[in-house]
């Protein structure tokens, strides 16, 4: 079980559990505004960027080759920029949180 | 933020990606109505793109595709009714009678707003014998992808013959091979991917298939089915036979238009609408596969068959329907995943009078479609840094200079 919280963009903070899927499946099926996932998470539409929480990224990792590809002409992306679609759900992510970027 | 009063109502008939992403991008614009969406489909309404992919190779159930949870529906008050076939529409009294498939009664419901996003349906040539044939599907819905499922659980290392080479059935082609099947590629064209891409791409992509062992066999017409035993037998007008336990037919789809000739919609390559969506007849939207859009962008008529459009026209009618109009201005883009290769596209290429080419190595590229200094399209394969930056110079009328363009150690320059 992962605890997982999501901060949006006009600063809630929404904190939801779950023990498999992608953070963007999470992200979808609790209706977290701004994570649309819209290709359903192949890592090919770009709708499911956050920022993680800088103490958490040793948990989630950094964005893989396509991720910062795919993120390299979005004025937000920064060093925390991931494509949440691409972080698995798992007991070594619990606690993290997540700022979304839509 | 909404002139709508309480009481109207938006009836969306088709609950795919089109359909459920309006529901949704209605309630983000502020409709404060009542909103039905209906569909046929009993199942709790699912991505479509992993159904000749992920899902067809995996023994996840059909709902950890879903588009939205049952409770996402619930929180914004929209009813879904599953299920249920629309009989009839009467555009005057604006009204639709749909069967509910649960109880056999039958329902009719007032409606404010129409938006039909009655997609498409496979095409099933009218193959002499095909009535005969046994494990033949389409494969456009996941009861269809459940069918392919059960029937290759019938034998180790089924032979698969897949009628048509396009997308759709490169993509099952790949997905079937990896689960051990014998796998071979129909096509009625000289090339694979004839309708949608170019001959380069084409031919990438039947030497993809050819290097994981799947059988790419073009100029080759399906002129008659028999059985042998409970074998299919594939007769091709050049005298050739293959032998199917499972048949995939993947020949493209016609627009569901019933509905819209009952409203008198004008029908061309799919139902007639303006920018916003909005058909001639009062108060119907369409949208997603089933709708011909005018694009101002390309200054014409455009039907497109993808998520990203089916996503994009929603959120654009429920602007509309919310009193909001902004014109769907979209840059088309798409993608398929075969085997390890992500072929991302963006833009439209017809029309292109030169491609230069970006390649770093053989699964590493992409193709830059041009009329004289403006880029029309892209297709990159394994290379999003290109895609994305092609999105970004079709989106803003970018000029890239094209001598240094086919350096792939370059990075992209513009004049």
């Amino acid at each position: 079980m992962a605890k997982i919280t999501f901060v949006t963009q006009d600063e809630q903070s929404i904190t939801v559990e779950a023990t498999s899927g992608s953070i963007m499946e999470l992200a979808v099926d609790n209706n977290i505004p701004g994570i649309d996932g819209d290709c359903g998470g192949v890592c090919s539409c770009a709708t499911c960027h956050v920022h993680v929480a800088a103490q958490d990224m040793a948990k989630t990792g950094t964005a893989s080759e396509i991720e910062s590809d795919m993120l390299e002409l979005d004025d937000n992306v920064n060093e925390y920029s991931r494509l949440c679609c691409q972080i698995d759900i798992s007991d070594d992510i619990d606690g993290i949180t997540l700022k979304v970027v839509g | 933020m909404t002139n709508q009063p309480e009481q109207s109502t938006c009836v969306i008939v088709g609950a795919s990606h089109a359909g459920v992403n309006l529901a949704f991008s209605l309630r983000k614009a502020g409709y404060v109505g009542a909103i039905a969406l209906i569909d046929a489909d009993p199942t709790l309404p699912y991505h479509r793109p992993p159904l000749s992919k992920a899902y067809l190779i995996s023994d996840d159930p059909i709902e950890r595709n879903a588009l939205k949870s049952p409770e996402s529906y619930e929180k914004s008050t929209i009813s879904l009714h599953l299920g249920c076939r629309v009989t009839h529409l009467d555009a005057g009294k604006q009204t639709i009678t749909f069967d509910s498939a649960s109880n056999g009664t039958t329902e009719v419901m007032y409606y404010s707003q129409l938006v039909l996003a009655t997609g498409a349906s496979p095409i099933i040539p009218p193959i002499p014998g095909s009535q005969q044939a046994v494990n033949l599907f389409p494969l456009r819905t996941a009861l269809d992808v459940n069918n392919i499922k059960q029937a290759m659980r019938q034998k180790a290392a089924p032979k698969v013959v897949i009628i048509g080479g396009g997308y759709i059935g490169l993509e099952t082609a790949a997905s079937l091979k990896k689960l051990g099947a014998d796998v071979t590629v129909l096509e009625r064209e000289e090339r694979i991917l004839a309708r949608v891409t170019t001959p380069t791409m084409s031919s990438y992509f039947t030497n993809l298939h050819e290097q994981n062992d799947v059988n790419i066999l073009c100029n080759k017409n399906v002129e008659g089915l028999s059985l042998k035993g409970n074998i299919n037998q594939l007769h091709c007008d050049d005298d050739t036979v293959y032998e199917a336990d499972i048949i995939i037919v993947g020949v493209g789809v016609r627009v569901n238009t019933e509905l819209a000739k009952m409203a008198n919609i004008e029908i061309d390559n799919g139902l007639k609408v303006n920018e916003f969506g909005a058909t001639a007849t009062k108060n119907i939207y369409a949208i997603g596969d089933c709708s011909n859009h005018f694009n101002p962008h390309y200054g014409r008529f455009i039907r497109l068959e993808s998520v990203q459009n089916a996503v994009d026209q929603a959120k654009c009618v429920a602007q509309a329907i919310c009193g909001q109009p902004v014109p769907y201005n979209t840059i088309p883009w798409f993608w398929s995943d075969q085997f390890d290769i992500k072929l991302q596209m963006v833009g439209l290429s017809e029309g292109f009078t030169d491609v230069v080419v970006r390649k770093e190595h053989t699964d590493k590229f992409s193709l830059w479609y041009f009329n004289g200094s403006q880029l029309l399209a892209v297709d990159a394969v394994n290379n999003a840094k290109d895609y994305v930056v092609a999105t970004k110079t079709i989106k803003n009328g970018l000029v890239v200079d094209k001598t240094t363009l086919g350096d792939h150690s370059t990075a992209v320059q513009f004049l």
